[in-house]
């Protein structure tokens, strides 16, 4: 069984981004960029899958710049076997990274196909559904537990009031919430080892596939900040100023 | 154009979020419809039509609704959508689930977690964890948005007096069935519509100590209880509980984070909130930066000294 993984290049979840002066869009000049946390959940997945014996093979996707090339190859040494870049300088967003990943599904034929729940720079948490819808298969959304049966998945979602498990027939796709699994660290003879392994580009042209943005940005800006308020010695203090002066008790 | 709001539900009651999502849709239009889609749902489409500012209920009654399964309901809703401007649902896990589903089979974007209209296609959402709101402008026919509940007030419950027109078609898609359900059963108030909520961190050590520390401060306060990602992760409270970046947002009169440090992806889940109080014996902590109130102290001794000042 093939399994295809999703994988974005976003900004690192520690880094703090920042506006530009003018408010046209975030500075993201000289910023460090990893993978995004979800998809290494993702590559994580897929990965346990195939030492479980249940994948055969697993093919890592990313759209977008030419430095995408880094989270394949993070991708590749996690354990993925080989890698699709689909390269474009384009803004990407999910309808259209949808449709490449549709394309490139399309021709891998794959049984499970995994993405991140949510990518954390445009916190749009689409693409999977997305993508599910375009290839008119089922999906199995904020993944903590996939069961892989005979030609169906259950899958356990984290849904608001708790834990739903529903069982989806493949293929699927499934996106991942935080408590799927740890990711592991990657080694170094893993990263010497994906080097080797094969990393095959494409494009949104190849794929047919116009990724013109339906939105348009027109403008950024910081949220109001909150000023930090005072300390109080104790829970009594507390309890007054939260009675008298915050008036919310 | 008319306004298309979809409800969530579990058959017998409308869930928070839709009011605060039929609210968000009045600011597009004044003819809001609100399509409630489940198996044997009447009672939620009678406590539907009563909504303040609900023109019509649209009702689907059908076997292969009972369970909001996005394959069967994504047909359904494509289909209803050709005729509106707008189709809005709240950004919970049932909103995050479908819309993105229904929005590519119309070849429309979707526009996410929407925390205010500019105009008819112009809307702000926050990015980056809530640390940058962006102000965009979609150019597709139909605008299919999801709502952050926390940045519009509630529609009223009653007051309402909507027609209900039945909608058939719906069916099972053959691709999905529902297995079950842990859902957590608790007496207090609904985490993302408290108006007071605490919250419990890493520094809790153990579901034990969560539940024997944070739990009685709630029910003393009449609060919801949240949790970091750190504290759930940790298996101290459920996957539910979690506020932030990727959990729920929250934005209470009152939040009292114990035991938190202030992460950026805790703080995008709580930062709205009135009040902020925080407990932590790090002064350092950065959720100080964001608390009204901080108390520098071990939570174990504070945490019952509060209790006992709030029984005075
Ligand atoms: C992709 C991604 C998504 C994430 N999403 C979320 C999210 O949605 N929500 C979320 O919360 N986090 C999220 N995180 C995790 C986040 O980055 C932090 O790791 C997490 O919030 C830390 O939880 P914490 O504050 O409980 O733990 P810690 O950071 O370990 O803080 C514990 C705090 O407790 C204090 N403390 C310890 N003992 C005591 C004591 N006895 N008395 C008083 N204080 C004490 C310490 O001083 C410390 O400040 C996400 C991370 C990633 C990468
Ligand atoms: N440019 C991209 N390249 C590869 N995968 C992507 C890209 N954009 C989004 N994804 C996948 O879609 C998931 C959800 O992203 P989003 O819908 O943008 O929040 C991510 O976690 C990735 O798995």
């Amino acid at each position: 069984m093939k399994v295809l993984v999703a994988v974005k290049r976003v900004v690192d979840y520690n880094v703090k981004v920042r506006v530009k002066a003018d408010g046209s869009d975030v500075d993201v000049a000289n910023v460090k960029m990893s993978m995004n946390p979800f998809d290494e959940i993702a590559v994580e997945e897929a990965v346990r899958l195939k030492e479980a014996g249940k994948a055969t093979e697993i093919v890592a996707v990313s759209m977008g710049v030419k430095q995408c090339e880094e989270t394949l190859r993070t991708a590749l040494a996690m354990g993925a076997d080989r890698a699709i870049h689909v390269e474009t300088d384009a803004e990407l967003q999910p309808l259209a990274v949808a449709k490449l990943l549709k394309q490139v599904a399309v021709k891998e034929a794959p049984q499970l196909v995994i993405l991140g729940k949510q990518a954390i720079d445009d916190d749009a948490n689409q693409t999977g559904q997305m993508t599910a819808a375009l290839l008119g298969w089922a999906q199995g959304t904020f993944a903590s537990k996939v069961e892989l049966g005979d030609g169906s998945v259950n899958v356990t979602r984290e849904v608001d009031g708790g834990l739903e498990t529903v069982k989806l027939s493949l293929p699927a796709v499934l996106t991942t919430d935080l408590r799927l699994n740890e990711p592991r660290y990657v080694k170094l003879p893993n990263i010497m080892a994906a080097k080797k392994k094969p990393l095959d580009k494409t494009s949104p042209a190849d794929l047919g596939v116009d990724v013109t943005p339906r939105l348009k940005t027109l403008k950024v800006a910081e949220p109001a900040k909150r000023s930090a308020g005072v300390k109080v010695a104790n829970a009594a203090e507390l309890v007054a100023k939260l009675k008298n002066e915050a008036k919310v008790l | 154009m008319a306004i298309l709001v979809i409800a969530e539900h579990d058959n017998s009651q409308i869930k928070s979020g839709t009011l605060n999502t039929v609210t968000a849709a009045q600011k597009l239009g004044s003819d809001v419809h609100l399509l409630v889609a489940g198996a044997g749902c009447a009672a939620a489409a009678d406590a539907a039509k009563q909504i303040a500012g609900v023109s019509k209920v649209l009702l689907a009654d059908a076997a292969a609704l009972a369970h909001p399964l996005a394959e069967n309901l994504t047909p359904l809703v494509v289909d209803l959508a050709k005729q509106y401007s707008h189709v809005l649902a709240p950004a919970t896990t049932f909103g995050k689930n479908l819309l993105p589903r229904v929005a590519a089979l119309l070849d429309v974007a979707q526009i996410s977690e929407i925390t205010a209209v500019e105009s008819a296609d112009t809307f702000v959402r926050p990015v980056y964890a809530g640390n940058v709101m962006a102000t965009v402008q979609s150019s597709d026919a139909i605008k299919v948005i999801t709502v952050r509940t926390t940045a519009f007030e509630a529609a009223a419950v009653s007051g309402g007096a909507a027609a209900v027109e039945a909608v058939s078609g719906a069916a099972d898609a053959g691709l999905s069935s529902f297995v079950s359900q842990e859902l957590t059963v608790s007496d207090r108030p609904e985490l993302a519509a408290a108006k007071i909520v605490v919250s419990g961190g890493r520094a809790l050590g153990s579901a034990e100590q969560f539940k024997a520390v944070i739990e009685p401060l709630a029910d003393k306060l009449g609060a919801a209880v949240g949790a970091s990602r750190a504290a759930v992760d940790a298996g101290y409270a459920p996957n539910d509980y979690q506020v932030g970046q990727t959990g729920k947002v929250v934005a209470p009169q009152l939040y009292v984070a114990v035991g938190i440090s202030g992460a950026i992806q805790h703080l995008a889940g709580m930062k709205d909130s009135k009040v902020i109080v925080a407990i932590n014996k790090d002064e350092e902590a950065p959720i100080f930066q964001v608390a009204d109130y901080g108390i520098v102290g071990d939570l174990f001794s504070v945490l019952p000294e509060l209790m006992t000042e709030l029984s005075k």
